[in-house]
């Protein structure tokens, strides 16, 4: 094959010259009108969109840590106010008890002094009784030796001098 | 690895200085047998008008003329062996008029060569070229041959297109370019308005790109509110990289206006050199490798700028202040207005430099199959060169790819900067 050297493509022809600019003039014009404005119309609303969803989702992030560090400051709070109770109840309990073990205290004293009291009561009824008893017998027995001693006249009258000496003595 | 590297570059010189010579060979060679073209064989007994255009010679292969071949454009889309894709001709010449036609109307038939003349038009290797004569007749001619001969003149050869109609020899010239006569070209006797090879393919590039994006922005709309899907997901990021990476670091608060224009240029530069990576229809046109389109683009760059430029930035480029008056005016203002005119210019070089230069260096490859094989006459050596170039090929069109995407980036990039520079408001110190 034999081709003969003609380096055409660096020489400008007018053909070539008005047709590229007519192509791609009509290119430029439809391509702008066509295809790139509504590609860079939907592209900077898509990207407009997604900024605005990005923005969103930070708001909604923020919004949301702040609702939890509320919870979190609420949460701490009720704990604080339940920990008070828990201990005003347990100061409470025990004022309770103390009270109540004073209170025992005094009435089991009291039982107790009642009860010694009434022993001693008791006692002294029973010493009472008994000094009584034995005073009984005791001049049951006088009686019953007196009576068998004194059955003779001078007798009775030496026990009466006696008793009367006795008596003297006081 | 070294070692490796410079093994491969030896192949490839080697691969050059055989193309080199075999093209030196190609001068040296007599009359060809016009063999596969019509027409009277006594004929050529009785012109000068060289070697036939496009006749297979044994052992005979030039890479660098195929692939300078393949990368230009062409009148008529080849698919495959003889068959070709006719597309509209639009031509005019001055003191003839227009001519509308289609490439089929020059019965395209071996190698991209008419058999037919139209109004003086002749197709030559695919490419529309005209009789010099104006007083060649209108109408369909017969075309018995396409010749070529190399002529010296001015210490370069030139290469002269001839056609054989009617037992004559008659000249052709090419379509007018505006290189000035720098580059070979220049005004000549016709202008070439055709959808060319390269035309229809930036068209069906053009529009392919509109209804990927379309498809984008329907489905943007129509699915509002909602996560990206399918294409609408593979285009969003490109436009999200040029606007957060391009845009708005490099013009800054008013970087909105400049979208769609590098947006445009971007896809469009970015299109046009993937689909000149495919190597068969619907690519194989080197758009971006073509100045034409590269021009265009720069000085629409250049136009945006100067249109949005400001007060600031031309005190700074004609009147720098904080500057000695005498430096101002023989160094910095002229420098500065240099700059001005320079910046679309390596941004159109730049790209159409990169996207030929890898086009070429993956023709050359695939053409070591040919220059091994002897152009078909060596089995085992066409199998070396198979070998050989796969690699290569696979390599270079894999940095091809990567550099689709680098020039597309690099030329939106600095027209970026280059109107945020014409943007820029004073700074206060």
């Amino acid at each position: 094959m034999l081709f003969l050297v003609d380096f055409s493509v660096i020489k400008p022809e007018p053909g070539l010259l008005i047709w590229t600019t007519i192509i791609f003039g009509l290119f430029w014009f439809l391509m702008s009108r066509f295809a790139f404005k509504p590609i860079g119309e939907s592209l900077k609303k898509r990207e407009l969109d997604i900024q605005n969803s990005l923005d969103e989702a930070k708001k909604a992030r923020e919004e949301m840590a702040n609702l939890q560090a509320e919870n979190e400051k609420l949460l701490a709070q009720a704990r604080e106010e339940r920990s008070q109770i828990l201990k005003e109840a347990k100061e409470a309990k025990d004022e309770i008890i103390a009270e109540a073990k004073e209170r025992a205290n005094a009435e089991y004293k009291r039982k107790v002094e009642s009860a010694l009291q009434d022993i001693e009561n008791q006692k002294q009824a029973a010493l009472v009784a008994l000094k009584n008893q034995a005073g009984q017998m005791a001049i049951e027995i006088a009686e019953k030796v007196l009576h068998k001693e004194l059955s003779d006249k001078n007798a009775q009258e030496a026990y009466a001098k006696s008793l009367a000496d006795n008596i003297k003595l006081n | 690895m070294t070692a490796f590297r410079n093994f491969w570059i030896v192949l490839i010189f080697s691969g050059l200085s055989v193309a080199a010579f075999s093209q030196h060979d190609n001068t040296q060679q007599g009359h060809p047998k016009g063999s596969g073209q019509t027409g009277n064989p006594d004929a050529e007994a009785h012109h000068d008008c060289g070697h036939l255009v496009g006749e297979t010679v044994e052992g005979e292969f030039n890479a660098g003329a195929t692939a300078v071949h393949h990368i230009s454009d062409a009148n008529a889309i080849h698919l495959y062996g003889h068959a070709y894709l006719h597309l509209p001709c639009i031509l005019y010449a001055p003191g003839h008029g227009w001519t509308l036609t289609t490439t089929s109307a020059f019965h395209a038939h071996h190698h991209g060569n008419g058999e037919v003349s139209k109004d003086g038009y002749v197709l030559v290797e695919g490419s529309i070229m005209r009789i010099k004569d104006p007083a060649f007749a209108t109408g369909e001619h017969p075309i018995e041959g396409v010749y070529h001969k190399e002529v010296a003149a001015g210490g370069k050869t030139k290469t002269i297109f001839s056609v054989v109609t009617g037992g004559e020899c008659k000249e052709l010239e090419a379509k007018t370019t505006f290189d000035g006569g720098v580059m070979g070209g220049g005004i000549t006797g016709f202008y070439d308005f055709s959808i060319t090879r390269n035309v229809f393919t930036m068209f069906l590039t053009a529009l392919l790109l509109f209804f990927l994006f379309r498809s984008a922005a329907t489905a943007a709309m129509r699915r509002e509110g909602q996560a990206p899907k399918g294409i609408q997901n593979f285009l969003e990021p490109f436009y999200i990289f040029i606007r957060d990476e391009v845009a708005k670091p490099s013009i800054g608060p008013k970087y909105e206006k400049y979208m769609p224009y590098l947006l445009s240029a971007f896809f469009f530069i970015l299109g046009l050199n993937l689909i000149g990576q495919i190597p068969f229809f619907p690519g194989s046109a080197n758009l971006t490798g073509n100045i034409s389109v590269t021009i265009v683009l720069a000085v629409l760059t250049f136009l945006l700028t100067m249109l949005s430029s400001n007060k600031h930035f031309w005190e700074h480029t004609l009147w720098m202040p904080g500057i000695p008056p005498v430096l101002k005016i023989f160094i910095l203002t002229p420098v500065e207005i240099l700059g001005i005119f320079l910046k679309p210019f390596t941004l159109l070089l730049r790209l159409f430099a990169n996207i030929t230069a890898g086009h070429i260096v993956v023709l050359c490859f695939v053409g070591l199959i040919f220059i091994f094989g002897g152009a078909g006459t060596s089995i085992s050596g066409t199998i070396t060169g198979a070998l050989t170039a796969i690699p290569l090929t696979l390599f270079m069109m894999a940095l091809e790819l990567l550099v689709a995407f680098l020039q597309a980036f690099i030329f939106t990039m600095l027209s970026a900067t280059y109107i945020g520079m014409a943007l820029e408001e004073p700074h206060h110190h």
